[in-house]
């Protein structure tokens, strides 16, 4: 037998089918099928973490997605680790490293356990009031302590080498949960023939009937059933079936997410195997049948290894064959712990006694409980208990006082009723309603189309489910058009109703008490804490949420979010609905951050956009700068250049040769029609209609507010027809902003829009040797300066292959760019460059393109611009039409704020110490000896060492900057204080004889 | 994540494929150059931002790029019609509740827990 524990003839494991795992370093046997959780109680441990801030023993509470403190690091390898894995859902694989977190050194001695020795100190809002001074210290003291101490487990360090796969998916019905009612629901919508998909987050369906031994449906044992009902579902082939997928977010539009654990169970995975599956469920209809979670009961000490959740109990005995104690007894307000203390007893193991709450029990299990001879005290309380590293007796007093006796057990179950599952019902944003009769909140409100069925809609009975779940199944199948197939019915039976249970503090843990009687074991949350966080002034249930942090650890509350609402309206003196629920969030189960991203990591997280000449520039060594999705060529070093060195020599030989660059990835958007110019009037500040066939001009597009939006050359292939440039990142907000107008403002004009971004390879060909370059390679364009002046635009061949030649120039010099059709991009550009090497040119990348517009005044929009720059900031009033009545933005130009004098306006500025480049976006400032904070009159948005000036060379916005020139003004950096001069932006050729040469 | 019926695809649509265009039926006033500061505000910066229904543009960007105009519950989420642009805002007295225009505050919604 794997585990003293495991009893012979129980459970539904294979005995011969072991699996061995260690926990904290120390091998155990389980058998295949087991949880960490069942296997440690099958072996005999109870005691599995220390609690969050007092560091208290703590035990499996629950066999299921709620447990709230049995969290272990479960590893394959170094890199194939997870920290807080519960150990109640994570099954064993054979050679699977199991550690326990929260402890140093060891688990069962911890030294941070004195924390519960000083727990006096630790009340609620504890780090809120004494951790507020000396404001210095939190960074450095408080929180790398507060953080080592109270932290759950630790990441890995190293990359996570397994893959996450995402799948899409539509479907008629959705259900969520295959217990008796989702599998019933299941049957029913599936047989008129619709798609369903039904997902279970255990690895076998069954829900409740996994430890709930005395239902039977259609005759037969009820998770024997439910194992066939999944098969036959499985085999249809409109229904999908996924089991240890969870259900954990409930989103819009029907739309939910689920996760799959594809190999987490798996001893040796195949490698090909995503780990997990992310399913993205569009669902015409849902069903939810997500079932219901047991309350603990809440008293003094109750929260000690060997003390947990009566169902817990008997699904470690009906399921595993595992029995968490030999002397066990139970603490209840509800009928349904009866029965684990009928099944236990049945198995061989001794039931010290029932204590229930309540005075009245109900009379079925009462009158069993007798039949079995065990010891049923009804209007008792456990009030105390006690035993270290687990339970080793409790305190039992008659409720209103007397008869207090000891009862020496070595585990305690206790179950304060059923909280029904409304967390996917909650975030599909339905209202739920609260049932005073059954102290239950139940869905209220639907918002979308979806329905909740059994224990999660507060229905009792077996017989009552099925039926509801039916008739829910076959509904929710015809609303979406499928009316085939015949009725399902379906016969269960159990052997006791259940009634009872409560919330709240039980006796014992009263206002007039100051015990530990946990409500939140993850973050340790007492009643008491409640109640003080009422006293200090919080009303409302979601400021008790945060002072207290209940509800707030990795389990969400999924056992205190009620006792923590009962006992705030206790204290408050108000109805429990008043009070109100704090609202559920996705996820309903913590999931990985490998799922939610998927494929999106290492080369898939963003596409990369590649020009057709990168592979040319990757072989002649250029570096890449990220533009955007672009790659672009940023400089091409040489054998032992740095990039200081690189750019210079770029710098210095496009002005004094010529460079080739690739300037593919500007933004070309082909505006064509007979209106082309007057819409082009409009989303520009200039006149286009003035602009003649096989002409260019600068143009700046504003938005409506008047601030600069986007810039570029355009040029005027026909009447009809534009080539519109754009800035690289800006090619697609643009298009976007002028398919807006033309689509919703300006829709009277017969405007066509095309983004030609991809389909044009642009390559400019810049310097005194530009025209030698290109000329023999043209073919029917007349390029001499006098029939091919700058701002110019021919269409002819070039290598053979149709062009749009531009005489236009980004540097200052005479230049051309060459657009051809992508795909010759990088033939073109091979016949360029070889001319060009021959003359002495060089290939140049954007830092030497920066520098050469630099030492032009030519700006760059979104780094000298900042989205707040008028075209008059940045000296660009010329570009501005006075004659135009409407474009996007003159109203905007006008505004009082952008008129007023002393707005920050573009200039340029020359360091004193022609040797020292500025930082961009450091602050000027006018008198650097002034007191801190200083006045600061506006920032650099560019700086560079200009080769060809010998000094270095800036752009900055300064408040009333264009009346500044001359003037000298101040850079504070950490180190030193830079007195620079406010000049004009052209640092060279300030008559441009060479950009007409 | 929304579905979104498309009136020129005429079909409902992932929300993947659209994008929000802000609030409908704010024309640009024809003659914007001779508008006064508050006129502009209105129609430039000034919105409702209603609880309940709204009337907005989206746009399919991913699918056939035009911009059309959807009515949605802003609580809810729940779309009411999506109509191409142009056609004048329908009448869904019938269908929606009339709707709140005030601006949520943290303070409106806590109630006594101020």
């Amino acid at each position: 037998m794997s585990g003293a524990n495991r009893i012979a003839g129980q459970g539904r494991l294979t005995p011969a089918r072991t699996a061995r795992f260690t926990f904290d370093g120390k091998s155990y046997e389980a058998l295949e099928g087991d949880t960490v959780a069942s296997a440690l109680l099958a072996n005999g441990v109870h005691l599995v973490g220390r609690s969050f801030k007092y560091h208290r023993p703590r035990g499996i509470v629950s066999a299921g997605p709620e447990e709230p403190n049995a969290l272990i690091d479960v590893a394959r390898d170094a890199a194939r680790r997870q920290p807080n894995v519960r150990a109640t859902v994570q099954e064993v694989f054979d050679g699977m490293k199991v550690t326990s977190q929260n402890r140093w050194p060891s688990l069962t001695f911890d030294v941070g356990g004195l924390n519960n020795l000083m727990s006096p100190f630790f009340a609620a809002g504890f780090y809120y009031k004494t951790f507020m001074w000396p404001k210095a210290a939190w960074e450095k003291v408080y929180e790398p302590v507060i953080r080592r101490a109270a932290g759950l487990g630790t990441a890995p360090t190293e990359e996570d080498p397994d893959h996450y796969a995402n799948r899409y998916a539509t479907c008629d019905v959705l259900v969520v949960g295959a217990g008796v009612a989702g599998l019933s629901a299941a049957l029913a919508a599936a047989a008129t023939g619709a798609r369903v998909i039904l997902c279970d987050e255990q690895p076998e369906v069954g829900g409740a009937l996994h430890y709930d031994r005395s239902v039977t449906v259609d005759g037969k044992e009820g998770f024997v059933w439910a194992q066939e009902a999944a098969a036959k579902l499985a085999a249809m082939e409109n229904v999908t079936v996924l089991s240890r997928t969870t259900a954990f977010g409930y989103y819009n539009h029907n739309f939910v997410g689920l996760v799959e654990r594809v190999t987490d169970h798996v001893a040796r995975p195949d490698r090909k195997a995503p780990r997990e599956r992310l399913w993205q469920v569009r669902a015409k209809r849902v069903i939810l049948a997500t079932g219901a979670i047991e309350r603990h009961m809440v008293f003094g000490n109750n929260d000690r290894p060997g003390i947990m959740l009566a169902s817990a109990a008997r699904t470690y005995l009906n399921h595993f064959g595992v029995a968490v104690g030999k002397k066990v007894a139970i603490y209840t307000a509800n009928d349904s712990a009866y029965e684990a203390a009928f099944d236990l007893k049945r198995a061989g193991v001794q039931i010290a006694a029932i204590i229930d709450s309540r005075s009245k029990p109900g009379d079925a299990v009462l009158n069993e409980a007798r039949s079995h001879g065990i010891e049923v005290l009804p209007g008792h309380s456990v009030v105390d208990t006690k035993g270290h590293r687990r339970v080793s007796s409790i305190t039992v007093v008659r409720n209103g006082g007397g008869g207090k006796r000891s009862i020496a057990v070595d585990a305690l179950l206790t179950s304060a009723g059923w909280t029904p599952s409304v967390h996917l019902f909650s975030q599909s944003r339905g209202k739920v309603a609260y049932n005073a009769e059954t102290g239950q909140f139940l869905p209220g409100t639907y918002a979308q189309d979806c329905l909740s069925v059994g224990a999660c809609n507060g229905t009792n009975g077996l017989q009552a489910t099925i039926e509801e779940a039916l008739a829910a199944g076959e509904l929710m199948a015809r609303a979406t058009g499928n009316d085939g197939g015949e009725k399902v019915e379906l016969r269960g039976e159990n052997a006791f109703e259940w009634t009872g249970g409560m919330a709240g503090a039980a006796e014992g843990a009263g206002a007039d008490t100051n015990v530990k009687a946990f409500i939140d074991f993850q973050n340790d949350v007492c009643a008491k804490d409640i109640r003080l966080a009422v006293r200090e002034g919080m009303h409302s249930i979601e400021h008790i949420k945060r002072f207290t942090t209940n509800g707030m650890a990795t389990d969400q509350g999924k056992l205190s979010n009620l006792h923590g609402l009962a006992i705030a309206a206790e204290t408050l003196g108000r109805e429990i609905p008043k009070v109100g629920l704090t609202t559920f969030r996705a996820p309903y189960t913590p999931v990985t951050f490998g799922t939610i991203i998927n494929h999106s990591r290492g080369d898939l997280f963003d596409p990369a956009r590649k020009t057709p000449m990168h592979a040319w520039e990757e072989a002649h060594g250029a570096l890449f700068e990220d533009v955007g999705n672009w790659k672009r060529a940023w400089y091409y070093p040489r054998a032992g250049e740095t990039m200081q060195e690189a750019v210079d020599r770029e710098c210095r030989t496009v002005r004094a040769v010529a460079g080739v660059f690739d300037a593919s990835t500007l933004g070309k958007i082909e505006v064509v029609g007979p209106d082309a110019a007057e819409f082009l009037n409009l989303m520009y500040t200039n006149a286009w209609d003035t602009l003649k066939p096989g002409r260019c001009r600068y143009g700046i597009m504003l938005r409506e507010d008047g601030f600069v939006y986007d810039d570029g050359v355009v040029g005027r292939i026909a009447e009809d027809r534009f080539h519109v440039t754009t800035t690289t990142g800006g090619a697609p907000r643009v298009m976007n902003h002028m398919e807006d107008y033309l689509q919703t403002e300006f829709p009277h004009l017969k405007v066509w829009l095309t983004s030609t971004t991809e389909q044009w390879a642009v390559i400019a060909v810049q310097g005194p040797k530009a025209r030698e370059i290109i000329a023999p390679l043209v073919e029917g364009i007349d390029i001499s300066n006098e029939a091919f002046p700058h701002m110019s635009v021919r269409e002819g061949k070039i290598c053979g292959v149709p062009t749009r030649l531009f005489r236009m120039s980004f540097t200052g010099e005479a230049g051309y760019e060459v657009n051809v059709p992508a795909d010759y991009g990088q033939a073109v550009w091979e016949a360029i460059w070889a001319r060009a090497e021959t003359l002495g040119a060089c290939a140049y990348g954007t830092e030497t393109m920066h520098v050469l517009r630099a030492e032009k005044g030519y700006i760059i929009v979104g780094q000298d611009t900042d989205g707040t720059v008028t075209p008059f900031d940045a000296g660009l009033a010329w570009a501005v039409s006075k004659k135009k009545t409407d474009f996007v933005g003159i109203r905007g130009l006008k505004r009082p704020d952008l008129v007023k004098e002393g707005r920050k306006q573009l200039v340029g500025l020359r360091t004193k110490d022609p040797k020292l480049v500025l930082e961009e976006g450091a602050q000027i400032v006018a008198d650097p000896n002034q007191p801190m904070p200083m006045k600061m009159l506006g920032h650099v948005t560019s700086a560079y060492w200009s080769e060809n000036c010998g000094h270095s060379i800036a752009f900055a916005l300064v408040e009333g900057g264009h009346s500044r020139t001359g003037q000298t003004l101040y850079v504070p950096m950490p180190d030193r204080t830079v007195a620079v001069e406010v000049t004009d932006m052209v640092f060279i050729d300030k008559e441009g004889a060479r950009l007409n040469g | 994540m929304l579905l979104i019926y498309c009136p020129y695809c005429e079909e409902e649509r992932s929300e993947l494929e659209f994008r929000h265009g802000g609030d409908a039926h704010i024309a640009r006033p024809t003659n914007i150059a001779d508008i006064t500061d508050e006129e502009f505000a209105e129609f430039f910066f000034l919105r409702d931002n209603p609880k309940g229904l709204i009337f907005e543009r989206w746009r399919h960007i991913h699918g056939c790029g035009r911009f059309f105009n959807a009515a949605r519950d802003t609580v809810s989420d729940k779309f009411y019609a999506s109509y191409k642009a142009g056609e004048p805002k329908p009448d869904l007295s019938a269908v929606h509740p009339a709707t709140e225009k005030t601006v949520e505050t943290y303070e409106a919604t806590e109630g006594t827990a101020k």
